[in-house]
């Protein structure tokens, strides 16, 4: 590539955060700093029983003895977890609005500038919509509809109250409160988030989706989210979120347990689109998240994921294919542009007989962006004919970013077939000129070899979500990409 | 004049190639370019359509009367410049309908028309794709990907029809095809002559002039033009090959 193009293609790696503003809804703070005190704190704010504040109370004492891991590749000062204030909500939370008449005028023109007004969505695209501003969740519509087929869709804490036998059921089921520092971490301060059941044979007939948002200076962002879909039940549910622009760096270690029980399938795609960093590395989100996944007999997890925010994005998306028959699916695709660094990928854990499992990675690399897939397949001795099929590509733009791969295959049972493909490529010179020869300019040209690439990724998205994913991309390497 | 090329020189890498151009092409004239390997065919059809690979050290370029080399590869595809790449490129995820229609609308937006609308739009490339024979189911997979030699070359000839440039420059299109592809590429070609339209082909071998007639034939050498004539230089060119050139241009040196 020639030096003009590779500034070019730069160019459109430096379009700035569109979506970088900051709204001066009152917040209701804690003060900065994590002792036993914080965590009684936040389960008293929020009213919670007993059992809950045990729960968090291990866990706190379990991080305490804990040591934050560095084994990503990826590279960053250290984090004062004394400087962060664990608890940030909106001050309108006191009431809850019992309707959107009753929400806050200057949250909703939040969403508005982000471009998801609730009443068009609630009107137009059908979706049931779990808004979270910061920590708390401020609106919650088409819950009606949903409890008619018997489905709840709340927040965490609602649930907590309501639904405690699910909740104490299956919280920390799937990632128990000890699974790792930053797990641990958000089983102790954890905030809110989103709880979703399915009772048994009922189809969600529409998409659930949250949108998340992260909106007060040096506020760790602790989201816990539970879905459980009962035999047979079907649920797909959409996350995403964008951030304010911001100096200083906020940790976000979020929580994702999803269970399906026999027969069951879930669907969870997420479009990530934090806070990146400026063009010199200064700020964005610290996105530290374990999201996983128990399969039970010929059920389905699918984790389809648009990483495209965050100046460091640090997971990966599993499933424990414990039962026979379980099938497991992982579909990325992760940009890092600017001096963003990702290190994420998935875990295949077969465990059950005949499990399969699908893993489709796509990382693009521009201007000094870092990307690497960790990923770990893993046959144990009883997963009889387990099948896994892993394929991951990268695309490099430009001569200073980086495309790594560590896939980890770990297989005790003779009669799995497991197979890896990977390929490394460039955007062409070529690709592009062939473009503008067309008449297509390169911003354009390069936004369409990009989205291309990342096809069979997108075509696992729902619809509208597809076309956010495209205009994310575009806008990501757009000035990033001129 | 339509095309107008002034002691044109252009570089790659800091090595010389074109090394003083004049050529003249008016609407309505087919120009072929021969010429031994190395000896700048290529180099010419892709600084005309504006690569940045190669550097343009001297001279100037005329496209209607305005300046061409301070535009852009899209810019001079808006104004209607075309180029048949030699090796058309492979684009893996991108459909050949959606690229097709992304470039028609680029252009037509680049010249204040509206965007075709999808049915329109589907009207006339089913009817170009029939010009050029190309099978229909090409247009639903990726832009070259997978696709033969021969259904690379079509693809191009089907992209020039549809989008009607005024400029048509067709860089070894005949390169890689049998005989069979060769006609029905020739024959795309010969549909799309017009008074209104210019081609500049550049080709190694005689054989693709059998099926496309020049008006001017030019013999391209050390990156100048040697020898201009009718299209019986052609003809020559296929009895005596290239050897006369080599031995010229040792003369001259010696």
């Amino acid at each position: 590539m020639s030096d003009s193009d590779t500034r070019h293609v730069e160019q459109l790696a430096q379009q700035d955060y569109k979506y970088g503003f900051v709204s001066d809804i009152e917040q209701e703070l804690f003060s900065p700093g994590l002792n036993e005190d914080t965590v009684r704190a936040i389960s008293a704010k929020k009213g919670e029983p007993e059992w809950m504040l045990e729960w968090r109370l291990r866990a706190f004492r379990h991080w305490r003895t804990m040591d934050e891991p560095h084994w990503p590749k990826a590279h960053y000062p250290p984090i004062d977890y004394q400087s962060l204030v664990y608890f940030a909500a909106p001050k309108s939370s006191e009431d809850r609005p019992k309707s959107l008449d009753e929400v806050d005028p200057e949250l909703l023109a939040i969403y508005d500038k982000l471009g998801i007004p609730l009443k068009e969505q609630e009107l137009l695209a059908g979706v049931a919509v779990d808004a979270v501003l910061d920590s708390v969740s401020v609106a919650t519509t088409f819950r009606e509809k949903l409890a008619e087929l018997g489905i709840i869709f709340c927040s965490m804490s609602e649930a907590i109250h309501d639904h405690p036998d699910l909740v104490r059921r299956y919280l920390g089921s799937v990632v128990p409160y000890t699974d790792n520092f930053f797990a641990t971490l958000n089983s102790a301060v954890f905030s809110d988030g989103s709880f979703v059941y399915v009772p048994k044979g009922v189809r969600c007939p529409m998409e659930l989706s949250t949108y998340f948002r992260i909106n007060a200076a040096n506020t760790g962002q602790f989201e816990r989210t539970l879905i459980v879909a009962d035999e047979g039940a079907y649920v797909s549910y959409l996350e995403g979120c964008t951030a304010p622009m911001r100096d200083e760096n906020q940790l976000h270690a979020a929580v994702v347990e999803l269970v399906a029980l026999d027969e069951a399938t879930i669907k969870y795609s997420t479009v990530q689109n934090w806070y990146p960093g400026d063009a010199e590395g200064r700020g964005g989100i610290y996105n530290f998240v374990t999201k996983r996944g128990k399969v039970h007999r010929a059920a389905k997890i699918s984790w389809t994921q648009v990483e495209t925010g965050s100046a460091i994005t640090w997971k990966y998306p599993s499933c424990i294919l414990l039962g026979d028959d379980a099938v497991g699916e992982f579909y990325s695709v992760a940009l890092t542009s600017r001096h963003q660094q990702a290190d994420t990928g998935t875990k295949m854990i077969h465990i059950g007989r005949n499990t399969r499992s699908t893993i489709i990675s796509k990382g693009i690399s521009a201007l000094s962006g870092q990307n690497t897939y960790r990923g770990l397949v893993k046959i144990a001795r009883s997963a009889e004919n387990a099948r896994n099929f892993s394929q991951c590509d990268s695309m490099l733009i430009g001569d200073r970013c980086g495309a790594h791969t560590f896939p980890y295959i770990d297989v005790a049972n003779p009669t799995a077939i497991v197979e890896h493909e990977a390929t490394t490529s460039k955007i062409g010179e070529d690709q592009i000129f062939y473009c503008q020869q067309r008449g297509i300019p390169v911003e354009d040209a390069v936004s369409m070899i990009v989205n291309g690439f990342c096809k069979e990724v997108f075509q696992e998205l729902p619809m509208e979500f597809a076309v956010e994913a495209q205009k994310l991309l575009g806008i990501s390497l757009e000035n990033s990409v001129g | 004049m339509m095309l107008e090329i002034r002691d044109l020189y252009a570089a790659v890498e800091g090595s010389e190639i074109l090394k003083g151009i004049d050529l003249a092409v008016d609407a309505g004239e087919v120009h072929a370019i021969m010429g031994p390997n190395g000896s700048g065919k290529s180099t010419l059809a892709q600084v005309l359509a504006g690569r940045e690979l190669f550097e343009v050290t001297r001279g100037e370029v005329l496209f209607e009367g305005e300046s061409l080399l301070d535009k852009s590869p899209e810019e001079r595809a808006q104004l209607g410049i075309f180029l048949a790449f030699q090796y058309p490129v492979e684009i893996p995820g991108v459909q050949n309908l959606y690229f097709l229609r992304t470039a028609v609308n680029a252009q037509r937006r680049a010249r204040g028309e509206d965007e075709l609308d999808p049915a329109s739009f589907m009207r006339l490339v089913r009817e170009k794709a029939r010009l050029v024979e190309l099978d229909e189911k090409l247009l639903k997979r990726a832009v070259n990907d997978g696709f033969s030699g021969g259904e690379k070359k079509r693809n191009e000839i089907l992209q020039m029809a549809v989008f009607e440039p005024k400029l048509c420059i067709l860089d070894e299109t005949d390169s890689g095809l049998d005989i069979d592809a060769l006609r029905t590429v020739a024959d795309g070609v010969n549909a799309l002559r017009s008074p209104e339209r210019a081609m500049i082909v550049v080709t190694h071998y005689q054989r693709l002039l059998d099926y496309i007639e020049p008006d001017r034939v030019h013999v391209l050498s050390g990156g100048r033009i040697v020898r201009s004539g009718g299209k019986e230089l052609a003809r020559e060119l296929e009895k005596t090959g290239y050897g006369w050139i080599e031995n010229r241009t040792a003369g001259a040196g010696s």
